[in-house]
């Protein structure tokens, strides 16, 4: 253990924390204006619903010792024996810093989801469905990647959360997607209701970025360095390749084009920001950018109603980014050559990774979905969804002017 | 006694209260409102999905007149807020009955 290291990921940690209100004000924005409230709700019911549960049993899930590469065993059940010795996975960090900085992924990744859902599901689905999903979903899948699993021990390369995060919010936003059903009155009406908000929590969730992918790194060292670099090279090019196809596509760029294209480009980087070097990063951002533009538009052509575009920018943005990590990574940055680099095999690595997080995410949120809505029931009634969630599920509304 | 309802763009509400209140006229309502006649609405782009908006906003200002007032106030309402494109709005004109001000029960013109 040092102090400097555990400084770096303490600070690491908060700014990932503050990705959550900013996710809460990036969504709020997006939706209308009677469910603003709503839309902040899923984000704040998993900062406490989902810190609980990681404490309990989803940090024990997911780094316990290995149970066949697929979850971990109940060593650290209820935290027990995390404290303040050395963490197993992080020797250089106390087991609690490495514990706490995980929780803000977990948290982080659940609340994504809700952008897919977003409009229409009742908030103690909502709550049933999140806890189980951390437990049954996210907690293993992180322990592949990270954990000691089946993916990281085959090579894939994941730096900060590409399949853990990305994909798989992605799959599990395009799950809940489809067995919700669209919002009533899907169409010309779904109109963003303050994309001030919406541009705000983009810039805070660019910053919260930075410690994100810099404190995947567990250390103060040159690969922070490097992941900080390529995180924010790959935003500012994600903006570029985002306005440059809408601009030819409608014939204008927008505000919220740019601040989705730099989410996309932060995606993309996300799971080779301590992989690859800085050009390449621009690349896969400049990419990201126009692959999620793409992504958004597939919604109206397959008709599953993706309210706030989960599916789009994180399922496909971190599908690419998996993918472009095994193009672009390079040895002389992190030990680990790619296809670019005279190692194709990692490429097939990476599309095993892609092809298992896609599959199991997908059929497993499908399972707790069925199981969430027979239990409580998924949507809330018509009626409530005419006159908004914020009324119907919270009394209250966001705006009494 | 007459009734004006002045529709116009929401850009031109400052100049037209100002020109009004210049001809003596101390007293008007107005009502941010959407509506659509002959200027077509706009598009709106959001993540790549085009959004028709048929509904444009407008300024209606409501405001009742001594008759001698009629001519005066509407042709200066005409000359401050057109543009001579379609969408400029219209204006309203009925007669009014009676009125009073509730303060002093002063009824008719001397209501105004």
């Amino acid at each position: 253990m040092n102090a400097p290291d555990t400084a770096f990921v303490i600070i690491c940690a908060t700014m990932v924390m503050l990705m959550i209100p900013a996710l809460a004000l990036f969504y709020g924005g997006l939706v209308r204006a009677r469910n603003v409230l709503s839309t902040h709700m899923y984000s704040y019911a998993c900062l406490g619903l989902v810190s609980v549960l990681w404490a309990l049993v989803g940090y024990t899930l997911a780094f316990g010792d290995d149970m066949g590469g697929l979850v971990g065993n109940f060593r650290f059940a209820l935290l027990d024996g995390v404290n303040g010795n050395p963490a197993p996975m992080a020797p250089q960090l106390p087991h609690t810093v490495f514990m706490g900085f995980q929780c803000m992924f977990a948290v982080l990744t659940v609340a994504l989801i809700s952008g897919a859902y977003a409009e229409r599901m009742r908030f103690s689905a909502m709550l049933l469905f999140s806890a189980l999903w951390l437990v049954l979903v996210y907690a293993p899948v992180a322990h592949w990647v990270w954990g000691g699993g089946w993916m990281g021990r085959m090579g894939a390369l994941d730096f900060a959360g590409g399949a853990v995060v990305h994909m798989s919010s992605g799959a599990a936003a395009l799950a809940c997607a489809q067995a919700l059903g669209p919002r009533i009155s899907t169409g010309s009406r779904h109109v963003p209701h303050n994309l001030p908000l919406t541009l705000l929590g983009g810039g805070i969730l660019w910053f919260g970025w930075f410690g994100f992918n810099a404190g995947s790194a567990l250390a103060a060292g040159t690969l922070a360095g490097q992941a900080l670099v390529t995180t924010h090279m790959a935003a500012a090019c994600g903006i570029l390749g985002w306005i440059i196809v809408e601009w030819k596509h409608t014939g204008k760029p927008t505000s919220l084009g740019a601040i989705s294209g730099a989410l996309a480009g932060l995606v993309a980087i996300t799971p080779g920001a301590g992989f690859v070097d800085v050009l390449p990063a621009m690349l896969i951002g400049f990419i990201g950018g126009m692959v999620c533009y793409g992504g958004v538009l597939l919604k109206s052509r397959f008709g599953y109603d993706d309210a706030l575009d989960v599916v789009g920018i994180h399922g496909l943005g971190g599908t690419w980014g998996a993918l472009a990590t095994g193009l672009f990574a390079s040895a002389a940055v992190n030990g680990v050559d790619g296809l670019f680099y005279g190692n194709p095999g990692q490429v097939l690595i990476q599309l095993a990774s892609i092809a298992g997080t896609w599959a199991f995410v997908y059929v497993a949120t499908r399972i707790i979905v069925r199981l969430v809505g027979a239990m409580v029931g998924l949507r809330v009634a018509p009626e409530e969804e005419y006159s908004g969630l914020d009324l119907g599920e919270h009394n209250e509304r966001g705006y009494n002017l | 006694m007459k009734k004006l309802e002045i529709i116009i763009r929401p850009g031109m509400f400052e100049k037209v209260r100002d020109v009004l209140s210049e001809l003596g006229i101390h007293g008007l309502n107005y009502t941010e409102i959407k509506g659509f006649g002959r200027q077509r609405g706009h598009t709106e782009v959001y993540r790549g999905a085009i959004m028709q908006v048929d509904c444009l906003p407008k300024i209606k200002i409501e405001v009742v007149l001594h008759d001698n007032m009629l001519e005066p106030a509407v042709n200066a309402v005409m000359l401050t807020a057109r543009t001579g494109q379609v969408g400029d709005g219209k204006i309203f004109i009925s007669a009014v009955e009676d009125a009073m001000r509730i303060r002093t029960g002063q009824r008719g013109d001397a209501a105004l």
